[in-house]
C-alpha cells in the first residue's frame, strides 16, 4: 500500500513559497512562521477552495489528491483534546490526510483511486489515447452546469477517475473496477461512462467476460457441499472447516487418478475381458476382504492381460513381442497401464506440490501473541450459531484477558491460576479432568485451556525457572521421547512378529483344507491388530504429553503430531518391505500383486471400520456419559489432527496400491464419501465447537505438506522401486514374463524402433538421454542449485525485513521523548506519498521521519517483494533528505 | 434458482459478475434469498425494492453477529442514512465477504466496520465499542474498565506506528496483512 511521492500534497501552498529546505536543526525556528501562514491560509482556502480546484484539477490529475479532503476536515473538532501536544494546524493537516478520510468520504476514495489508476499507467507507461480529451468533453460540460459543490467535486473526480481507468488495458481496468472499495451503484455509474467513451468495440468483450474462464468453473467448485461446508463453518469455525476442507482436497486428488485409470486401462480391459477363471461365489465377507469372488476382477493387477488389443498379430504366444509393423495403431495394454499409473501420480503431484506453494503463499508471515491481531483478526464471520457466537466471545474474552495479564508485567501469575495452569489437559477433550471442569464451572473448560496455554506462555516468557526445573524437564522430556520411539519399536517388532505368526496358521489352515469362511477370516486379523495399534497408541502418546507437561498447546500438538506420523510411517514401511519381500504373502503359484492388493484393500477397509468406531465411541458414547452420568453441558471435542492424520495415512495405503489394485482410488473415493456424512453428522449431533485457538490456514499448510512429504513421496518411491527392480509374477497380470515392469517399456521403444526408421530419433533419446544417468545427474544437481537460489534470495529477504522492522522500532522509540514539533513538516510532505505523509507528520524529528517513511516503503516494497523493482517513494525520500 | 434467472437481466447479470467477486451462481441465490426478504408483493422488483434494516437482520448469516448494525451501516447506500439496503448493496455485501475477495478490500472493509463513529480512524472509543462486540454483553465476560484501559493501550502500542493515538486505515492493513487468517475468517456464505 505504498505511495509514490508524485502525488503531491497541496494544503500548504504558502509555506512552499518560502523556498528554503528546513533542516532538522532550525525546524523550531521555522515552526512558528509556519503556524502563522497556515492559520492565515485556513481561513482563505475555505473560500477560494473551489476555483482553486478547478484549475489544479484540469492542469494534472493526480493533484488532485486532497483539496475537498481538506474541507472536509476544517470542520472536525474534537480531535485537539486528546493531544494536547500537538499544534491546531498541524492536526487540521493530519485530519486532512488522506489515509483518515478515505474511510468516510467516496470522493478521498474515488481520488486515491485515481491516484493509484495513475500509478499503475505509468508503470505500465501507455501512451494515452488520443481520443481520450474528446469523448471526456461531455461531462465537463454537465460540471459546469452543476451548481452543488460538493456534487460537483465528486463529479469532477469521478471523471478524471474514468479518463485514468480509460488509458489502462481493458483487463487492468475492469480488474482495478472490481477491487475498488465502492458501493455496487458507484462502480455501476464508473463502468457506463468507461464503456460510453470507450465505444461500441469494447462493449463487445464486455459482454463475452462473464463466460471467460474465471467465471464458470467458480461455479462447477463451489456447488458440492456448499451447504454442508456452510453448516458446519457457521457452528464451528474454520478449525474444524479446515478438516472437511482437507477431506474435499483428497477427494479431489482421487477423483483425478481415478478418472485416468478408469479411462484408459479399466474400460478397455472390461470390454476386452480376459478368459477367465469360473468366479467364486459371493458370500459378503468379500466386502471386508477383497478375497474371494474379488479375486478375479477388475478390482487387481492379476485379472489384466498383457495384450495388446487391435493387433494383427494376436495369435503369437503371450509375452513374446509381435515382429510385424502394425499398419493401425495396436493399444498395448500393459504400456497403457504403466503410463497411467505414471501420468496420474504425476497429476498428483502436480496438484499437491501446487497446493502447498498455495498454502504456504497464504501462510506466510503468521505471528502469534499480538494483541492487535486478536483483536482485528479473531472474530470468525462464518460463524452464525447463536450459541457458537457466545462460544466464541468467552473464548476471546478470556485470551484478552489472560494475555493482558501477561503484558501488564505481573510479577508473578496469581496462585490459583498457576494451580490451573500445572493441572494437565491432554489434546484431546476425552481426558478432561472432572475436577478441572468443576473448579471452572463459570466459564468452561474451554476457557480453562486458553488460561492455561497463555498463562504458561507468559511463564516462560518470564524465564522464572530455575535451573534445577529446566534439567528435570528437559530429563522428563527425553525419557518421554525414549519411551515414545520405544511404544514405537515394539510395535513394529509385534506386527512383523504376528504377521510371519499368522502366514504360518494360514498356511496350516490351507493344508487342512478348512472352510473358506474361516481361512478369509485369518488374513483380516493383520489388518485388525495393525488398525488397533494405529487407533491406541496416540492415546498412549497423550498419556506421555500429560506426563511431560509441555510448554504451550502449540507443541504439544505438534509432538503428539510427529510421534503419530512416526508409528504410522514405521509400520507402513516394515508392511512394504514385507509385501515386496514377499516374506509373509501368500504362496508362490498365486499372483503375488493380487495378494499385496488385497492386502492394501484390507488394511484401508479396517482402517474405515475403526474410523468409524472411534466417531461411535469417542465421541457418540462418550457424550451420552457426560450427559448422563457426569450431568455436565460439556460435549466432547473433535480432535482435528488426529483425525487429519487419519486422512493422510488412508490416502497413503491408496496411493502405494495403485500399481496393484487400479480401482482402489475409487474404494477411497467412497470410503471419503462416506466418511464425510458420518463425519458430519456425528459432529452436528455429538460435539461442540473447539475452544483452543487453532491456526487453521497454518496447520492446513502443515497437513499438506505432511501429505505431500512422507506420504506421497514415500509411496512414490515404494512405487519406482517396485517398477524398477522386482520382477513381476510369471503368469499373471499384465506384465507377465517379463523382468521387471520397466522393460516393458523398454520392449515397446525397440519395436517402434523397428516398425518404423523415421522414429529412430526417438528410440536414439530414448537411450542416450533417459537412460543415461550422466544427464539425470546433471539435470538434478541444476534444479538443487536453483532450489537454493531461490531459498538464498527468500532468506535474503526475509533478513532485510526483519533488520527493517528493528529499525522502524528503533525510530519509533527514539520518536517517543521529542513531540511537540509543527506544521513545518508541512513542506516536507509535499515531497512524500498519500500514506508516509501521515506517518511523517508524527512528531519525530526530520530525519528520523525520513529515515521511518523509507524503512516502512522499503520494508513494504521488499515484503512486496517478488522481483518488481524498489519504487520511487524511497528514492525520492532520499533525495530530499540530502538537501 | 432456475425459475429466478429470468429475473435478472441478462446484461445486468453480466455486470454485476464483472463488478463482483460473485458467480453467476452465488448472484443468482443471492437474488433468491434477498427478493425472500421482501413483501410478496414487491418480490417483481426486487432490483429497485430496499429492504429495511430490520428485515436484513433476520437473515440468519448476520442474526447471531455482533457486528450486524455496522455491516448494515457500511454496506447501505441509502439516501436517508436508515440502513436499508437495496439488492446491489446486498450484492456488495456479499461479495467483500466472498471468497475470492482480495484481502485488500476485506481489510478496508474490516476497517471501515470497525470504525464504530464513521470518522476515519479507530480511536480509544472504537477501540472499546470493538472489544465490547468481540467479548460479548454477557455480565461476566465483560473486561473492567482497567482492564479495557491496558488493553487498549497495548493495541494502541503495537499498531499505532505515528503515535497519533488513533489507528488509520493504512496502520490497520499493516496490523491485518501479518495475520493469515484473517482472510478465510472474514467471510460470510449465504
Amino acid at each position: 500500500m505504498s505511495q509514490p511521492p508524485s502525488i503531491t500534497l497541496h494544503v500548504p501552498e504558502g509555506s512552499e513559497s518560502d523556498g528554503q529546505e528546513p533542516s532538522p536543526d532550525n525546524e523550531r525556528a521555522l515552526h512558528t512562521s509556519f503556524h502563522q501562514l497556515i492559520l492565515e491560509q485556513s481561513s482563505l482556502i475555505e473560500a477560494g477552495l473551489e476555483l482553486e480546484l478547478q484549475e489544479r484539477s484540469r492542469e494534472s490529475p493526480a493533484r488532485l489528491a486532497t483539496p475537498d479532503a481538506c474541507a472536509m476536515a476544517w470542520s472536525e473538532p474534537g480531535q485537539g483534546e486528546e493531544h494536547p501536544s500537538y499544534s491546531s494546524a498541524s492536526l487540521q493537516i493530519l485530519a486532512s490526510m488522506p489515509s483518515r478520510t478515505i474511510g468516510r468520504n467516496l470522493g478521498a476514495i474515488i481520488s486515491q483511486y485515481c491516484n493509484r489508476t495513475a500509478r499503475l499507467r505509468r508503470r505500465s507507461s501507455r501512451p494515452p489515447l488520443q481520443q481520450l480529451c474528446r469523448a471526456a468533453r461531455p461531462s465537463l460540460r454537465q460540471y459546469d452546469l452543476e451548481t452543488d459543490p460538493t456534487r460537483a467535486t465528486l463529479e469532477e473526480k469521478r471523471r478524471l477517475l474514468v479518463k485514468e481507468l480509460l488509458s489502462l488495458s481493458p483487463s487492468q481496468c475492469s480488474h482495478m473496477l472490481l477491487t475498488m472499495p465502492l458501493s455496487l451503484a458507484e462502480k455501476r455509474i464508473l463502468r457506463r461512462q468507461l464503456s460510453g467513451q470507450r465505444g461500441p468495440l469494447r462493449q463487445h468483450t464486455h459482454h463475452w467476460a462473464p463466460f471467460s474462464p474465471c467465471g464458470w468453473p467458480k461455479v462447477c467448485i463451489v456447488l458440492p457441499w456448499h451447504y454442508a461446508l456452510k453448516q458446519i463453518g457457521g457452528r464451528f469455525g474454520s478449525s474444524v472447516l479446515s478438516y472437511f476442507l482437507f477431506l474435499k482436497t483428497l477427494l479431489m486428488l482421487n477423483f483425478f487418478s481415478f478418472f485416468i485409470l478408469l479411462a484408459f486401462v479399466v474400460v478397455l480391459q472390461a470390454v476386452y475381458p480376459p478368459a477367465s477363471v469360473s468366479p467364486q461365489p459371493f458370500t459378503g465377507l468379500e466386502l471386508l476382504t477383497g478375497a474371494g469372488y474379488f479375486t478375479h476382477s477388475l478390482l487387481y493387477y492379476g485379472y489384466y492381460s498383457n495384450a495388446t488389443l487391435n493387433d494383427p498379430c494376436t495369435s503369437s504366444p503371450p509375452g513374446s513381442v509381435c515382429p510385424l509393423a502394425a499398419p493401425t495403431l495396436p493399444y498395448n495394454l500393459p504400456l497403457a497401464y504403466l503410463f497411467s499409473v505414471g501420468v496420474s501420480f504425476l497429476v498428483t503431484c502436480i496438484l499437491l506440490v501446487y497446493s502447498v506453494s498455495r498454502s504456504f503463499r497464504e501462510s506466510v508471515g503468521s505471528s502469534t501473541g499480538d494483541l492487535a491481531i486478536k483483536v482485528f483478526c479473531t472474530w470468525d464471520f462464518k460463524v452464525i450459531q447463536r450459541r457458537s457466537v457466545k462460544l466464541q466471545c468467552e473464548n476471546i474474552c478470556t485470551q484478552l484477558k489472560v494475555q493482558e495479564l501477561g503484558s501488564a508485567e505481573h510479577p508473578r501469575p496469581q496462585p490459583c491460576m498457576i494451580a490451573l495452569s500445572i493441572a494437565p489437559l491432554g489434546p484431546a477433550a476425552v481426558q478432561r479432568d472432572k475436577t478441572l471442569l468443576q473448579t471452572q464451572s463459570g466459564s468452561g473448560s474451554s476457557a480453562t485451556a486458553l488460561l492455561q496455554e497463555l498463562l504458561v506462555e507468559q511463564r516462560s516468557r518470564s524465564r522464572s525457572q530455575s535451573r534445577c526445573q529446566c534439567l528435570g524437564h528437559c530429563v522428563v522430556m527425553l525419557l518421554a521421547w525414549v519411551l515414545a520411539l520405544g511404544l514405537v519399536s515394539g510395535c513394529v517388532l509385534a506386527v512383523h512378529y504376528f504377521s510371519g505368526h499368522m502366514h504360518m496358521v494360514q498356511q496350516e489352515q490351507q493344508a487342512q483344507d478348512s472352510g473358506r469362511w474361516q481361512q478369509e477370516a485369518i488374513l483380516l486379523v493383520v489388518p485388525f491388530v495393525v488398525s488397533l495399534l494405529n487407533a491406541l497408541m496416540p492415546h498412549l502418546f497423550n498419556l506421555l504429553a500429560l506426563w511431560e507437561k509441555h510448554d504451550s498447546p502449540g507443541t504439544q500438538v505438534f509432538v503428539a503430531i510427529i510421534r503419530n506420523l512416526i508409528l504410522k510411517m514405521v509400520v507402513l514401511i516394515l508392511l512394504c518391505y514385507q509385501w515386496l519381500t514377499r516374506s509373509v504373502i501368500c504362496s508362490t503359484e498365486k499372483c503375488w500383486e493380487t495378494c499385496v492388493g488385497q492386502d492394501l484393500y484390507r488394511f484401508m477397509v479396517m482402517d474405515f471400520i475403526f474410523t468409524l468406531m472411534d466417531t461411535l465411541f469417542g465421541e457418540l458414547i462418550w457424550r451420552l456419559i457426560l450427559e448422563k452420568r457426569l450431568k455436565t453441558k460439556q460435549r466432547p471435542e473433535f480432535d482435528i489432527a488426529r483425525n487429519v492424520l487419519e486422512l493422510i495415512y488412508g490416502q497413503t495405503l491408496t496411493w502405494l496400491g495403485i500399481v496393484f489394485a487400479p480401482l482402489l482410488p475409487a474404494v477411497q473415493m467412497l470410503k471419503l464419501l462416506l466418511l464425510f456424512y458420518i463425519k458430519k453428522t456425528s459432529l452436528m449431533r455429538n460435539c461442540q465447537s473447539p475452544s483452543k485457538p487453532w491456526q487453521a490456514s497454518r496447520m492446513s499448510t502443515v497437513f499438506i505438506t505432511l501429505l505431500c512429504f512422507p506420504s506421497f513421496l514415500g509411496a512414490a518411491a515404494f512405487l519406482s522401486y517396485t517398477i524398477w527392480s522386482v520382477q513381476p509374477s510369471e503368469n499373471c497380470g499384465p506384465f507377465r514374463g517379463l523382468e521387471t515392469i520397466y522393460k516393458s517399456g523398454k520392449s515397446w521403444v525397440l519395436v517402434l524402433e523397428k516398425s518404423n526408421p523415421n522414429i529412430t530419433w526417438f528410440a536414439w533419446v530414448y537411450q542416450h538421454l533417459l537412460e543415461n544417468t550422466c544427464l539425470l545427474f546433471f539435470v538434478s544437481v541444476a534444479l538443487i542449485a536453483v532450489i537454493y537460489f531461490n531459498i538464498q534470495v527468500v532468506r535474503g529477504r526475509q533478513r532485510v525485513i526483519c533488520l527493517l522492522q528493528e529499525q522502524i522500532a528503533n525510530v519509533r522509540q527514539e520518536g517517543h521523548g521529542t513531540p511537540g514539533a509543527g506544521p513545518a513538516e508541512a513542506t516536507e510532505t509535499k515531497y512524500l506519498s498519500n500514506e508516509n505523509r501521515l506517518q511523517e507528520l508524527g512528531l519525530f524529528s526530520l530525519e528520523e521521519r525520513q529515515l521511518t517513511g523509507d524503512l516502512i516503503v522499503s520494508k513494504e516494497v521488499s515484503e512486496d517483494g517478488l522481483g518488481s523493482a524498489p519504487r520511487c517513494p524511497a528514492k525520492g525520500q532520499e533525495a530530499t533528505g540530502r538537501n | 434458482m432456475g425459475g429466478s434467472a429470468s429475473l435478472i437481466p441478462r446484461d445486468l447479470l453480466s455486470e454485476y459478475q464483472e463488478l463482483t467477486f460473485l458467480s453467476k451462481q452465488e448472484i443468482l441465490l443471492a437474488y433468491k434469498r434477498f427478493s425472500e426478504l421482501l413483501p410478496r408483493e414487491e418480490r417483481e422488483n426486487a432490483c429497485s425494492a430496499r429492504v429495511p434494516k430490520s428485515q436484513i437482520l433476520t437473515l440468519p448469516e448476520l442474526r447471531a453477529n455482533p457486528f450486524q448494525h455496522r455491516i448494515c451501516h457500511v454496506f447501505s447506500t441509502s439516501e436517508t442514512r436508515d440502513d436499508s439496503m437495496s439488492f446491489e448493496d446486498f450484492l456488495d455485501m456479499l461479495s467483500v465477504f466472498s471468497d475470492s475477495a482480495t484481502s485488500d478490500i476485506k481489510s478496508h472493509y474490516a476497517f471501515r466496520i470497525f470504525d464504530f463513529d464513521d470518522d476515519g480512524t479507530l480511536d480509544r472509543k472504537d477501540l472499546e465499542q470493538l472489544v465490547n462486540c468481540l467479548t460479548g454483553q454477557g455480565e461476566e465476560s465483560r473486561l473492567s474498565s482497567a482492564e479495557m484501559e491496558q488493553l487498549i493501550q497495548n493495541i494502541l502500542e503495537e499498531s499505532d506506528i505515528d503515535k497519533d493515538g488513533t489507528i488509520n486505515l493504512s496502520e490497520f492493513q499493516h496490523v491485518v496483512s501479518r495475520s493469515p487468517d484473517f482472510a478465510s475468517s472474514f467471510k460470510i456464505v449465504l
